[in-house]
Parts: C-alpha cells; sequence; structure tokens
C-alpha cells in the first residue's frame, strides 16, 4: 500500500452470503481418477514391504543407501546399483501430533507423523535416508514423543499385505534397548 | 553477461479478505489498474507479461493465469506464467527481471493472484497431492503436518520454546494494523498465541497465516525507460533461486538450505558481500511465524538459531535495526499464495520510495530484500531492490 493511494478495492464476503442466497455461485464436484504406476525402484521397494522387509539401494559413487530407493541418486547423478536389507530399525528425525484432518475438522484420536531415518541409511552426505510414516503404541503427547526416539516397524500380518506403505501399520518404541549405544 | 538494469516503477494492490466478491479475473484487474496508473501508463505501453498464480486446483480452473488474462493486461502480449508453490509471487518478478534484462521487452507487468476461497470445504484439499502418491498419501496426510514436522525439528536442533517463535505473529499482526489491505491487523499477546487451538502440534492456529483471496500488481521498466516515467525508480538489483531434492524427507529439516543458495545467488549479483550490514530490510515469507526465523537464517541475516534472539530483542521491530515484514506480512496481512508473496516485493519498493505511510521503516532505508519459498519445502526465490 502506497499513501499516494487512498483506497483499495476489494469486497470481503462472509460464509453467511453463501449460505443465505446472498451470492450467486456455481458449484462443481470434480471426479478425477488416477492409476499410479509404482515404478521400477518404489515397486521393488513395495515388493519387499510385502515380504515383510525394507530395502534401500546404494549409489555406487557416494555409497550413500538411499531411502526412499530410487534409479539415480540426485547427488551424483549416476544410476544406483546395489540392494540392500536394512534391519528396519531407525529413530524418529521429527514429528508432529496432529488433532485435525485436511479439511480442519477435530480427530477424536490424534495421530503422530513422524519422519523416520533408518538405521542403515544414513548418509556421509546429505540429511539420513528415510521416509514419512505413522507412530503407534505411544501416548499422543509431546512428552511421550521426542525427537531421536529409537522405534521399528509392526507389520501388518503377512497374509494381509498388500505390497504397499502401509505394509508397514506403524512404527513403535523400542522398549528394551539391546544395544544402549 | 550483460544486463540491461531493470526498475520497479509501479506497484498496485486489492484488500486480502478471506473471501472476495470479485473473480480472480476483477482482481486481476483492480491491482493492475493501480499498478499502471501509479506510474502514468497505459496497457498500450507495457510490451509483456509475467503472471503468477498457485495451483490450478485452488479455482478449478486449468490454465488459471491464461484464464484470467484479460484482467492481467496478458492479452495479445508475450505473456508467462509461474507457479513454484509459495516461492510463485517472487519468482513471477524473477521472470518479469529477465524479459526486461535481457533486452527483449523495455516494460514487463507482473500480476499475481490467489483466489483460495473457492475450493471447498477447505483450500488444504487442493495441496493434498503435493504428498507422494505411493509412499504418503496412504498415510492421509495433510499440509500442516510438514510445516509442524519441520517447526518441530527446528525447536528441538537449537532449544527453541514455543514463546520465542510466537512473539513474530504478535510482531507481523501489529506490523499489519496500519496496512489498509490488511486482514488480520490487531494486536494481540504471546499468551493468545500459545493458548490457541492446537492443530498439528507444535503448529496453533495462531502460528498459522490465513486462508485469502487477493491480487498485486508491479511495473518493470528498463533503465532508460524506468528514468523517463519516474525520478524514483526503484532498482532490482540482484535476484536468485535455488531448488532442492523431492526427497524431503531426506534432508536437514532444521535449516532451509534452498534459501541460503537462492539468497547467495542474489547476494552475488547485487555486489553484497556484508548482508547483514548491506540490507536495511527484509520480507522474508512467513506462512507460519517459525518460517519467518527459519529464513531469516537461510538468508544468511541471522545465526543459525539466533533469529528467535533478535525478535525478542525488538532488532526485528518496524523500528528496530532489521526492520523484518514491516507490512505485517503474510501473518497479519494475508496469504492469497502467489498474491502474497507479490506483497513482499511491493512493500519493499513502498518503503524505499517512502510512501509507506504509518508503516514507514525509519532511516531512509536504500536496499531491501523479499523472499519466498515453497513448493514441497524445496524453493527458495529471493529479489533484493535498491535506491540509488
Amino acid at each position: 500500500m502506497s499513501e499516494r493511494i487512498p483506497t483499495y478495492p476489494g469486497t470481503p464476503l462472509k460464509e453467511r452470503d453463501f449460505a443465505d442466497g446472498r451470492v450467486l455461485h456455481t458449484w462443481w464436484v470434480p471426479k478425477a481418477d488416477y492409476a499410479w504406476d509404482a515404478g521400477v525402484a518404489i515397486g521393488k521397494f513395495l515388493a519387499g514391504l510385502k515380504e515383510g522387509r525394507i530395502l534401500g539401494i546404494t549409489c555406487p559413487q557416494c555409497h550413500r543407501v538411499l531411502v526412499p530407493p530410487r534409479m539415480v541418486c540426485e547427488h551424483c547423478f549416476v544410476p544406483t546399483s546395489r540392494w540392500v536389507e536394512l534391519p528396519g530399525t531407525g529413530r524418529v528425525k521429527t514429528f508432529s501430533i496432529c488433532t485435525v484432518r485436511w479439511d480442519m475438522e477435530r480427530l477424536e484420536v490424534p495421530i503422530i507423523p513422524a519422519v523416520i531415518a533408518l538405521d542403515g541409511a544414513e548418509a556421509p552426505t546429505g540429511g539420513g535416508g528415510g521416509f514419512m510414516h505413522l507412530l503407534g503404541e505411544v501416548e499422543p503427547t509431546p512428552e511421550a514423543v521426542r525427537i531421536g526416539m529409537r522405534v521399528e516397524p509392526v507389520w501388518r500380518p503377512a497374509a494381509e499385505r498388500t505390497a504397499a506403505i502401509t505394509d508397514i501399520l506403524y512404527f513403535r518404541p523400542i522398549k528394551v534397548s539391546i544395544n544402549s549405544t | 553477461m550483460k544486463m540491461r538494469r531493470v526498475a520497479v516503477v509501479g506497484a498496485g494492490m486489492t484488500k486480502f479478505v478471506r473471501r472476495a466478491l470479485e473473480t480472480a479475473d476483477e482482481l486481476s484487474w483492480q491491482a493492475t489498474k493501480m499498478a499502471l496508473d501509479s506510474c502514468g501508463l497505459t496497457l498500450d505501453d507495457i510490451d509483456a507479461v509475467a503472471s503468477g498464480t498457485a495451483p490450478d486446483a485452488f479455482d478449478g480452473v486449468h490454465m488459471n493465469s491464461e484464464y484470467l488474462c484479460p484482467g492481467s493486461g496478458g492479452w495479445n502480449k508475450p505473456f508467462i506464467r509461474c507457479y513454484v508453490g509459495g516461492g510463485t509471487g517472487v519468482m513471477a518478478v524473477i521472470h518479469g527481471w529477465y524479459h526486461v534484462a535481457s533486452g527483449l521487452f523495455d516494460t514487463c507487468l507482473v500480476v499475481c493472484e490467489e483466489k483460495m476461497s473457492s475450493c471447498q470445504p477447505h483450500p488444504q484439499g487442493a495441496f493434498l497431492t503435493i504428498f507422494d502418491h505411493t509412499l504418503e498419501r496412504p498415510l492421509g496426510p495433510n499440509l500442516l503436518w510438514i510445516f509442524a514436522m519441520e517447526m518441530n525439528a527446528y525447536m528441538q536442533r537449537y532449544g527453541l520454546s514455543h514463546r520465542d517463535i510466537a512473539l513474530v505473529t504478535v510482531k507481523n499482526r501489529r506490523n499489519a494494523k496500519d496496512h489498509p489491505c490488511a486482514l488480520l491487523g490487531e494486536d494481540i499477546t504471546v499468551d493468545d498465541v500459545l493458548n490457541s487451538e492446537v492443530m498439528a502440534w507444535p503448529v496453533r492456529r495462531l502460528d498459522v497465516s490465513p486462508i485469502s483471496d487477493g491480487a498485486v500488481a508491479i511495473v518493470l521498466a528498463s533503465d532508460k525507460v524506468a528514468h523517463r516515467l519516474t525520478d524514483k525508480p526503484v532498482w532490482i538489483e540482484g535476484v536468485g533461486w535455488s531448488l532442492e531434492t523431492a526427497y524431503w524427507t531426506n534432508r536437514d529439516l532444521s535449516y532451509p538450505q534452498q534459501v541460503e543458495e537462492a539468497a547467495r545467488m542474489a547476494y552475488q549479483m547485487a555486489g553484497i558481500t556484508e548482508p547483514r550490514k548491506q540490507i536495511h530490510i527484509v520480507e522474508p515469507y512467513d506462512p507460519f511465524d517459525y518460517k519467518e526465523l527459519h529464513h531469516l537464517e537461510g538468508l544468511l541475516l541471522a545465526d543459525k538459531g539466533k533469529a528467535p534472539e533478535m525478535t525478542a530483542l525488538g532488532i526485528t521491530r518496524r523500528d528496530g535495526d532489521l526492520p523484518v515484514c514491516p507490512s505485517g506480512g503474510l501473518l497479519g496481512v494475508g496469504n492469497p499464495i502467489a498474491a502474497a508473496g507479490l506483497m513482499k516485493v511491493a512493500e519493499i519498493f513502498w518503503q524505499l520510495r517512502g510512501e509507506a505511510g504509518a508503516r514507514q521503516v525509519p532511516g531512509n532505508p536504500k536496499r531491501g530484500l523479499a523472499q519466498a519459498w515453497g513448493d514441497l519445502m524445496q524453493v527458495g526465490t529471493v529479489v533484493i531492490l535498491g535506491v540509488a
């Protein structure tokens, strides 16, 4: 805004203006269906999940174990080569405790999205490997969940898996630490 | 590389409102007409138009910028539309800049518009497809997640409290009281922020900017044309932009590296070696309160983890040593995505011309920086403006 311009255009409306029919408007509900190919790298990753295994792929140049796996290391821009199975354990890199749905409706039970940094996918360059998932078997409070918390996957029963990210139900805190490092 | 000097010579904007009666086209027209009038030009004087709007899904109109080109003056002219998420409003200026800097055009209109209110029941629905369709969408994410997790990573890394961060919302809403186009100019307290409803911990309702409708336009001109139009041209001294990898879960979420890359490019172009001394006012992108702090650090205007302390000391107030978001920012003026980024560039323009009225930063600032950020927490866009 410049002080040289005394008034500004734009007419604010209220929700009631629509509810009471004071504003002419048109309503449209789109229907859009898609079927996405998983692709080569994620396809193999999903097949691993169906078997209860978390797979990463190695860059031959920087030796990073990349998760999510991809056919090219974007850091070195060379094709990735060697698949490795990771133990599946990791730590919470960051998290939120979400109490609303996307449309701002309240959730009765909060959900805990987190970025999981997987053991074995720690990178000499870049910010560590891993993916987003949910936490479970932990109180949804900032006191109970913490960054750096050790976690392990809880798998869907083998017969019910569909080669999807949801074959992991959630990650839960590792209660007894075998290796205290 | 030989480039021509480019100046901002005019600017205009509509009010930012929760829901506007006017269509996208009508809002664009109002901002564009005001920008042209402010420098005494008509559409016939404009050689090209650069336009920005955020996702087509907001409006439910494919090729939305092209759809509203009657209002933005883009009809029958070389026209370009850009979209880099929240970074769009500043990126559109960069597009306009190289149209003129290249020597191809003498004048270029930059018009950004957003009408978020059309999307029902909530415009966040238009953002859900930002997440990976195979690995992330089956988890039922919403856009707040990535902000909440980034904010948490930032707080944890530097041991920050929510109180440290909430000061940004308080400052920006207070600044917005002096902006006649603002949606949320008011006096609130840190406790108001801390007591507002939790949406996605640590994010509370008052940590977030409001969804809005609005439009902003600026006029760019080459050196020779600018001098004919005004005795107060505001020069684009540097531009920079950079994109991070899409694998966001692999990044260090406590620091916006892509903003640093963009800032370094712009500083180099502007010949700035000591940004903290040479930048006098700054409009960093503030869709959430912590983002202003994050971006001050990414812009190298604060040490890592120290932007909250600068805020607490009052350095970032409008009368402080480094005024930050003197407009009121997205948190106070509103956040019609692409228009909000361009509003920041317009604010620096008005501030450097000494036209900002009640919002005027004291001490005759000579150089300012506007920055935006977006995509999947991926892109940084920076423009540096200066007066002789």
